[in-house]
């Protein structure tokens, strides 16, 4: 608006020094996952400093398979989220469909692959089940899926029985993250370097097939500049944790199937129509119904989805912890799981946040953890600090929405 | 006058009557719109001027009456019908996700694919053409609604439901919640879908904005016609007259328009 431009109110953008500029768009930006990249930097030096394994290729790799399981179940609890629903459920459904699995498979004597896919079909069950009870009777998930949490518990002891621990030795559930991905040359095993590097070309490969397709249809386009840097900061991660890790054991086969969600996950939401639908639903379900997008439908396949992710998420870590017991999903999963999603920068009133949210929340509550653990420090301190990051971490976001607000953004 | 005037309305609404409960809404109520004209729905609060939209838009049935769309006598019984006419209607509440940014409340419901993922260079480089069309001026389409000025909301809104092949517009008090400036944008935008052919509807409360983008202003008072002005040559005293009442049952023979209901009123 041309307006604007003259407005005398606006003095800032033109007056001042570099820095004062500088801090002035500080102030307006959406800072999006910046400072919790730096919170993760942070906690990573002191960790370090603390303990000087910390940042070893042995805890890294540790820590990389700790987190997928939590990051997975995080991813569906980030779906939820954008819908302005919450999925407390999440830690129970976990338990309960790896416990199906297990005791398909152990006790019923049925093949790995079909057990697994026995759990991930209880988490379908278990999402359409509540999603189902969120639309067709208008309660809010926070109370149905609140029962679901006490409920899915009471079945999975039931399912368990009595002895309460099922040990896992099926080869193709072990492996599903017991397997490490190492380059080993001489062997001809290369697949970690493999896809990771098919993963670098496609990621830049997509952004500057997007930049031309802009380019020629006369849009505005990206700089070089920013597109290069772009990829090489996503080509220094990936291989990065490719030499950290074959440093190590290799890269754990769950953080593969973990990354592999995220990309399936990002593609989703962002590029396709239902992608683009659950985010509407989230930001204004009225508008949504109006424009004669069906709410119902998306809704219940938020909450499938949800449940699926958490029922794979459990499969997962009882994959790594090699049983399934009346412990699995419990205790203080499900609150990590939210944290996740919410420290990884998700709105809890819908529409806003992205499922790459699962993956950084993860990584700072799993360091935390992971950290805390290596200092042998006891779980009240664990807790309160965990707490006191959540709340850091919300709290930050919050400013930064209010600064952008009140500079009419 | 519209050149337009002279020919059929593409919407004609004859002897509409619609109750709710002990409360007859609208009786026996006539109302025309002209394709290349914006005519105004006046009255004061209660006189059924939603009711007489919801029945357009397909919300509320008529119980009585018939509706004519461009010469045909057609049967508005949901939205779906309404659209599928080209009746787009922008309720106050504009109806639009504030998360999401303006290609994607353009396209909302509609969005366009390549095979499966979503085409975001043809729905942008659409949106693009249709604000310039439209004279809408946005900082950029990629902003997110939240972003976004009262007037350029208004704007994004009405922008949506005229591009898609719309033939009428009603606009529920376009101009109430926004500033002298962005009434003014909307004001401007509403005479552009006018040279742009396409028969609008405004309702306001507001009389400066209808004496100046209105051609002609239609009165509802109690669930009744209470007369059809052309704005030229019709002060805002009489306007006022007939929006209280004061004038009630006195000019249905002397409106300035009468000629353009085509005999068909007291059918």
């Amino acid at each position: 608006m041309s307006s604007m431009a003259n407005d005398p109110r606006i003095v800032s953008e033109q007056s001042g020094n570099l820095i004062q500029r500088w801090w002035h768009r500080f102030g307006q930006a959406d800072l999006g996952s910046l400072p919790i990249v730096f919170g993760l930097i942070v906690i990573w030096l002191v960790f370090q400093a603390a303990n000087d394994k910390f940042l070893s290729p042995l805890n890294l790799t540790n820590l990389l398979s700790q987190i997928a399981a939590l990051g997975t179940i995080a991813v569906g609890a980030v779906l939820v989220l954008l819908l302005g629903e919450v999925d407390l459920s999440a830690g129970a459904v976990s338990g309960l469909c790896a416990a199906v699995m297990a005791v398909l498979n152990v006790k019923s004597g049925v093949p790995g692959p079909i057990a697994v896919l026995a759990g991930l079909g209880a988490g379908v069950v278990v999402g359409f089940f509540q999603g189902f009870w969120v639309t067709r009777f208008k309660i809010p998930s926070f109370i149905v899926t609140l029962a679901g949490q006490i409920g899915w518990i009471g079945l999975l002891l039931f399912v368990l029985g009595e002895t309460g621990t099922v040990n896992l030795r099926d080869n193709f559930i072990v492996g599903l993250a017991g397997t490490f991905l190492k380059r080993d040359v001489p062997n001809g095993e290369l697949y970690s370097w493999l896809v990771g590097i098919l993963f670098i070309l496609i990621f830049a490969g997509s952004f500057i097939w997007e930049r031309q397709r802009r380019k020629d249809a006369g849009l505005q386009f990206r700089s070089i500049g920013g597109l290069i840097f772009q990829i090489a900061v996503v080509a220094v991660l990936v291989i990065g944790m490719l030499l950290i890790t074959d440093a190590d054991r290799g890269l754990p086969s769950s953080m593969v199937f973990f990354i592999a969600i995220l990309v399936l996950f990002d593609f989703i939401t962002q590029r396709t129509v239902f992608g683009r639908h659950i985010y509407a639903v989230g930001g204004n379900p009225e508008a949504a119904r109006r424009a004669s997008i069906n709410v119902t439908f998306i809704r219940i396949s938020v909450f499938v989805l949800a449940s699926m992710l958490a029922a794979f998420g459990g499969i997962l870590a009882g994959s790594r912890l090699l049983a399934v017991n009346q412990s699995s999903g419990g205790s203080d999963l499900l609150l990590d799981v939210i944290a996740s999603a919410v420290i990884g920068g998700t709105s809890l009133f819908g529409g806003r946040g992205t499922v790459w949210s699962a993956l950084l929340g993860a990584l700072v509550i799993g360091s935390i953890s992971n950290g805390m653990d290596l200092l042998a420090l006891p779980s009240p301190i664990k807790f309160m600090i965990t707490g006191g990051v959540l709340l850091a971490a919300v709290t930050i976001e919050a400013i930064s929405r209010q600064r952008r607000e009140s500079a009419g953004r | 006058m519209p050149e337009s005037s002279s020919q059929v309305p593409i919407l004609e609404m004859r002897g509409v009557s619609k109750r709710f409960g002990a409360v007859q809404a609208l009786s026996n109520v006539n109302f025309d719109a002209y394709a290349g004209e914006v005519v105004g729905l006046v009255g004061d609060n209660g006189a059924g001027k939603s009711t007489l939209i919801k029945c357009v838009a397909g919300i509320h049935p008529v119980d009585d009456g018939e509706i004519w769309f461009e010469g045909r006598r057609v049967h508005v019984q949901n939205p779906k019908d309404a659209t599928d006419l080209g009746i787009q209607t922008v309720y106050q509440d504009l109806a639009l996700c504030d998360n999401l940014d303006v290609v994607g409340n353009l396209y909302l419901g509609r969005e366009q694919t390549s095979r499966l993922p979503l085409d975001e260079v043809s729905m942008e480089k659409r949106s693009l053409e249709i604000l310039r069309t439209l004279s809408v001026s946005i900082p950029s389409v990629r902003t997110i609604i939240a972003s976004l000025s009262g007037g350029q909301r208004q704007s994004v809104a009405i922008s949506r439901a005229v591009m898609w092949n719309s033939k009428l517009v009603i606009l529920d008090e376009p101009t109430a919640a926004l500033g002298v400036l962005q009434s003014h944008q909307v004001l401007k935008l509403i005479k552009n879908l006018r040279e742009q052919g396409l028969a609008v509807v405004v309702i306001s409360h507001n009389l400066a904005d209808i004496f100046e983008v209105v051609d002609r202003i239609s009165i509802l008072y109690l669930g009744r016609n209470n007369g059809v002005f052309n704005v030229h040559g019709t002060s805002q005293e009489q306007i006022v007259g007939a929006i209280t009442g004061a004038e009630f049952g006195n000019n249905n023979q002397e409106t300035a328009q009468n000629h353009k209901r085509k005999g068909g009123s007291s059918k």
